[in-house]
């Protein structure tokens, strides 16, 4: 398979990455100066894990706190490495596997995986351009459109991302109960962390790590999804 | 925030997102097995994102009546089945709609 393949299949993501990172950048730019906001997108090619990360910049959180969100926000990426470690061909060895992990991310293994042939490095490679340019422009361009538009704009941008995110959370609570049940107790988790007044002791990142991993391990237990039937994730 | 902060931050994020990315990929050659953590890890992103927005969305914007219609208008663009952007487009209308027509 051919890098210009790769760079094929990789459009459609990478415009799809414009949109959220746009969102992204606007997020930010309340927070952070543009280079720096973009500095995160070039770096992590992460949507979940960047904007919990954000959230904890913003609160002023503790390293530790940082590490620990990102590695459960972030753990499902080291399941599908393993899982795309099966596909690859011979040729992908460890260096190649050291430069191109980032492109490791839910959109792009999805369509590795998804692939007929085996996937090689400059497949791989041709994959990840357009998304890490999309992610890294869309970031660049929502975090100065945050800092030059007016306020009622930015404001109104600013819940764009959430939309995304209920625009990813509610097609699988559509189609899977247990889904539903998960996002249900995350939410009732999360909204008891923002308003009982003990609770808001609970820095924002630990709270984020509580509500999911909590609701996360009750559904396991109690609606394990069977291999064939595995969420989209 | 300073910029020494800045950096220390970043670099755990970006440090713990590459290892964990990084590392199954080199040693690892088998599938994970347990239908357990299997789930687990399905679950996951759902309740991450679910646990970001909710209540986050209602205080997003300088009154708690457009945050909720944001909330509402998403909610029910993804139940007409409207893909991310118009999804987003939707919540960000609604808040123009009520902060700007309104109130």
């Amino acid at each position: 398979m051919k890098f210009s393949k790769g760079v094929i299949d990789g459009l459609p993501i990478g415009i799809g990455y414009l949109a959220v990172s746009f969102s992204f950048g606007i997020a930010g730019s309340k927070t952070l100066s543009w280079p720096l906001v973009t500095l995160i997108s070039m770096t992590n090619l992460t949507s979940a894990g960047q904007f919990a990360g954000l959230q904890i910049m913003q609160a002023a959180g503790t390293l530790i706190e940082m590490i620990i969100a990102m590695f459960f926000i972030n753990l499902r990426y080291s399941l599908m490495a393993i899982s795309l470690s099966q596909k690859v061909t011979p040729s992908f060895g460890t260096l190649q596997r050291l430069l191109l992990s980032i492109g490791i991310t839910d959109e792009i293994y999805a369509v590795a995986i998804g692939s007929k042939e085996k996937v090689n490095p400059l497949y791989f490679l041709g994959l990840t351009v357009l998304p890490y340019l999309g992610w890294s422009t869309g970031t660049l361009c929502g975090a100065i459109a945050g800092e030059i538009l007016p306020a009622i704009l930015t404001n109104a941008l600013g819940v764009a991302l959430y939309g995304m995110f209920i625009a990813i959370v509610v097609p699988p609570m559509k189609a899977h109960k247990p889904t539903s049940i998960a996002v249900a107790i995350a939410v009732a988790l999360s909204c008891a962390f923002y308003y009982v007044p003990v609770l808001q002791n609970v820095s924002a990142g630990f709270a984020i790590i509580i509500c999911a991993v909590v609701a996360s391990l009750l559904c396991a237990k109690f609606f394990p999804i069977k291999k064939n039937a595995e969420a989209n994730s | 925030m300073n910029l020494h902060d800045f950096a220390l931050y970043l670099f755990a994020m970006a440090g713990v997102t590459y290892l964990l990315r990084t590392i199954p990929f080199i040693l690892l050659k088998k599938q994970l097995k347990s239908e357990f953590w299997n789930s687990f890890l399905a679950y996951i992103p759902y309740t991450v994102l679910a646990a970001m927005t909710v209540p986050a969305i209602f205080h997003a914007t300088n009154n708690r009546i457009s945050g909720i219609a944001a909330f509402i208008a998403a909610v029910a663009a993804s139940l007409l089945g409207r893909g991310l952007v118009v999804v987003a487009c939707a919540a960000t209308a609604a808040v123009l709609f009520v902060d700007g027509v309104i109130l």
